[in-house]
């Protein structure tokens, strides 16, 4: 499917797309970028694996993003049918508890990829089954991969 | 792991064995926590971190020439892809086309690099299931490619040999040749592997049926490569976003339907000739032209998000890099194949025997600083 | 061995001549054990050092052969690494069955020597229950085991332990039912007398197809009786580190070490004797000079631990369910029909006989 068809159809999804905080966009990327707003994420996600036009059922890529601002996620997705791609952005503005909803019952991958985003963005990921730090011990101070994280010992800058 | 986690949901008749960090099996510092009754495992916890350099923090630091270094330092059996994927993302990103010669230079070593990955995977396989004699085998062929790499690349694990814009020089006088010689002793020996471990009674019996991934859950645990392919999952990059000079050759995609181990085992057998196939190919027409084109010292990519993927010896590399228009990425992150090939560990070796655990781990070819980025 | 049994004789005599009979009795076994403990000592080095250059041959590799003449003292250099090595351990071990368990092997597997012919004066322990001994003295190897690994307390020395236990004791009947089968043909257990009926055609072809079934029946149990690959669970390094013997270091690593090896030797040295001739030359060609017997067993024995050389760096590992699904369903059904036939063959004198 084209981007256009998919975004025609992705639209007629949600009628209310200010509420949803659905935009589009092809600027600066090779693929079609979806913002959502993170309370509809769950609803778009799986619509975008369950409905047959677009069966995005490969989730290739799942990347926290320390925007400045906002921290989010963004997905990457395949139909291993159709073999289209499209990229799921979502952000959050809180810093100091982020929580985003878990597309673990979605695609199992997000188990791992969403523990790692955890470990390294500190978002919690409300529904999933195994929330805790991955790469890093128990007892880590702060989330490395964020842009204010600061470590002297750890960390050389330039 | 937490003592409080651990303890509400024990049986008194399982027990925990710590697989790793040290352990043969584990190839690295891999840290499993099993959950066992008797001989049968009940939960495959990984832990990892062993290693972790976090690369993707130090790249955000780096100019894109330095990240292609680091990624040597991931899956360092399938270094010469790594550096290609990165290499390729920046050469998207700058809308820059490099010669031909290039692409089919890339192209073969990408693939010698695939054959002696999983040569190396081959003997450690057969070592894992207790054929020790299959390790040397595997070595004494992975030598002859490495020989070669140390010739043109200068080096012979970690190659370095892609750079933004063409590779650092141009072949050696005795590539070609020394090419095809391996390729034509490699011919011989893959019918050997198959005499001494894949048509053993005893090695087939541990793999049959054993570790079964069905192809939704392959899709949905985001397998690829090999471990993809032996579920019936078509999943290979080279197919599906040929890169380099993969668009201009023929061949089949190696595939299995069973999901076991023994499915991901011969889609690997299958792939070497598949790599042999490409190579032979492209080796006798390598056309003459740059090395390289030539790119500004500081490399600033445009404002904006770009993606690679490519196929490495395990499966599906992913190079999604951010920029804001300077001369370092803003985010840069690899999906690195074995995070997400060990994410589905758990689901198909419960119920097995610890037997079963090893030889199954050992067909998903888990690199851990792969893994550990 | 004319030169040699007149020494033996000679030194018989003195002692008989200088002491009380019960003492010179006694001191003639201690003489005889120190003489087997030197010898197979040096003896389960040189296996180890066969199996490396064996192992290295199958390996594309050359193996040791920079100490001493081709690598002959390695193995040497290695015993006296591992002599003047700390012995670590658990701190919870239980220290009294830690410390007995390498003892338990390696004296079982000298002992089960006592009772090998490797010719007709060169045998300590004639008894009349020769393969009964043999037997049970093999199985005894097995308690030293489960007790390293029950000791050390650590997981994997325990599933290591574990799993030999169950090994042993299955593999254990086919041993003695192959054996069994044979004993149908010789009709005594006693060893001297087991070779002596093979003068007349080794045993493996006067039974003909019975016998070489439970030749090979025999093989392949006595293979995982000595723990060794393909049946190696117990150690399994890629599954459990190093087994029941993973906390163990130095000498009493060793132990365990050597014993494999006896047991190897043993295991080849009864179906030397069994099936073919033991010391009898092919053919009764060197008859005339009986030392030589010596040779004709070592060179049949070692071909024998060959061929398991050959099986552990050919073979992957079995599976534990696996390895009891090959004894209970395939092995000892084979062996029960084998015994029967081997009675019809002895009842209708379907014997090959020179």
């Amino acid at each position: 499917m084209t981007n256009e068809a998919l975004q025609n159809n992705i639209t007629k999804w949600f009628p209310d797309a200010e509420a949803a905080g659905l935009t589009f966009s092809e600027e600066e990327s090779q693929f079609l970028n979806i913002d959502i707003s993170p309370n509809n994420l769950i609803e778009l996600m799986s619509k975008l694996k369950s409905n047959e036009d677009t069966s995005f059922d490969y989730l290739f890529c799942l990347s926290g993003v320390d925007w400045g601002e906002e921290l989010g996620v963004v997905y990457h997705l395949e139909s291993t049918l159709h073999r289209h791609q499209l990229v799921v952005k979502v952000r959050t503005p809180d810093r100091e508890n982020p929580t985003l909803d878990t597309v673990y019952s979605i695609w199992k991958t997000a188990e791992f990829h969403e523990r790692e985003v955890f470990d390294f963005f500190g978002i919690t990921f409300t529904g999933h089954p195994n929330m805790k730090r991955l790469f890093l011990t128990d007892e880590w101070q702060g989330y490395p991969l964020r842009k204010d994280y600061e470590d002297e010992i750890n960390m050389i800058l330039k | 792991m937490e003592t409080t986690t651990v303890q509400s949901n024990f049986k008194s008749e399982e027990y925990f064995i710590n697989m790793g960090p040290q352990h043969p099996a584990t190839h690295g510092v891999l840290r499993l926590v099993l959950t066992i009754d008797g001989e049968i495992i009940k939960k495959v916890d990984p832990d990892l971190g062993y290693i972790h350099r976090s690369i993707e923090k130090m790249c955000e630091r780096d100019s894109y020439q330095q990240i292609v270094h680091l990624t040597d330092r991931m899956d360092y059996l399938s270094s010469n892809i790594n550096n290609e994927a990165v290499c390729l993302a920046v050469e998207n990103a700058l809308q820059l086309e490099v010669p031909d010669r290039v692409k089919v230079i890339r192209t073969i070593i990408g693939e010698l690099t695939r054959i002696s990955s999983h040569c190396l995977w081959w003997g450690v396989m057969g070592m894992d299931v207790g054929a020790l004699t299959t390790y040397f085998y595997g070595f004494r062929d992975r030598e002859l490619i490495n020989d070669i790499m140390e010739e043109t690349c200068g080096a012979r694990l970690t190659m370095n040999y892609n750079v933004p814009g063409g590779l650092m020089f141009d072949i050696h006088p005795n590539f070609v040749s020394r090419v095809k010689k391996f390729v034509a002793h490699f011919k011989t020996k893959i019918p050997e592997y198959d005499r001494l471990l894949t048509n053993n009674v005893i090695f087939q019996k541990r793999t049959k049926g054993v570790g079964v991934l069905s192809k939704e859950d392959a899709i949905s645990f985001g397998a690829s490569g090999p471990v993809g392919r032996a579920s019936g999952y078509s999943c290979d990059v080279r197919k599906y976003h040929p890169y380099s000079a993969l668009d201009r050759v023929t061949f089949n995609e190696a595939l299995q339907t069973e999901g076991d181990t023994f499915a991901r085992y011969k889609v690997r057998i299958q792939e070497f000739w598949e790599s042999l196939s490409i190579i032979e190919q492209l080796i006798d027409n390598i056309p003459e032209g740059e090395h390289r084109v030539p790119t500004n010292a500081v490399i600033k990519l445009p404002k904006g998000e770009y993606y690679q993927k490519v196929e490495t010896a395990r499966g599906e590399l992913g190079v999604y890099i951010i920029s804001t228009g300077t001369k370092n990425p803003y985010r840069l992150k690899f999906r690195s194949p074995g995070f997400s090939n060990l994410s589905l560990l758990n689901h198909i070796a419960v119920g097995g025997k610890i037997g079963d655990l090893v030889a199954t781990m050992a067909t998903l070819d888990l690199v851990i600083p792969d893994i550990d980025r | 061995m004319k030169y040699g049994l007149s020494i033996i004789t000679t030194i018989h005599d003195w002692l008989y001549s200088v002491m009380p009979e019960w003492l010179a009795g006694l001191v003639e076994m201690i003489l005889i054990a120190l003489v087997y403990l030197g010898i197979f000592s040096i003896a389960g080095l040189f296996l180890v050092l066969m199996e490396r250059r064996v192992a290295a041959w199958f390996q594309l590799r050359v193996g040791p052969n920079r100490v001493g003449f081709q690598g002959l003292l390695q193995t040497m250099a290695d015993a006296l690494k591992l002599l003047s090595k700390e012995l670590t351990g658990t701190e919870k071990a239980d220290k009294f069955l830690y410390n007995l368990a390498p003892y338990f092997v390696i004296v079982t597997s000298l002992m089960a020597l006592a009772v090998i012919p490797f010719t007709k004066e060169f045998h300590a322990f004639d008894i009349n229950i020769g393969i009964l001994f043999l037997i049970a003295i093999s199985s005894i190897g097995v308690i030293g085991i489960l007790l390293g690994g029950w000791s050390s307390n650590n997981k994997y020395a325990l599933i290591g332990a574990m799993r030999s236990g169950v090994q042993t004791i299955s593999y254990e009947l086919s041993v003695g039912l192959s054996l069994l089968t044979m004993i149908l043909l010789t009709g005594t257990l006693q060893l001297s007398e087991i070779i002596e009926v093979q003068k007349s055609g080794w045993l493996i072809v006067q039974g003909h197809i019975p016998a070489i079934i439970a030749f090979m029946i025999f093989m392949i149990s006595g293979t995982a009786e000595t723990n060794r690959a393909p049946f190696d669970m117990v150690e399994a390094e890629s599954e459990l580190g190093a087994g029941f013997h993973t906390e163990y270091s130095g000498m009493k690593f060793a132990y365990f070490f050597l014993a494999e090896f006896i047991n190897m030797f043993i295991i080849a040295a009864i179906a030397t004797t069994v099936f073919f001739g033991g010391w009898l030359s092919p053919f009764g060609i060197t008859e005339s000079i009986p030392w030589l017997g010596v040779l004709w067993f070592l060179i049949k024995t070692l071909l024998l631990v060959f061929l398991m050389m050959w099986f552990r760096w050919t073979f992957p590992r079995l599976r534990v369910d696996q390895l009891l699904t090959l004894e209970w369903k395939y092995l000892l059904p084979i062996n029960l029909v084998n015994i029967v036939l081997m009675a019809l063959l002895v009842w209708g004198n379907l014997i090959i006989k020179f």
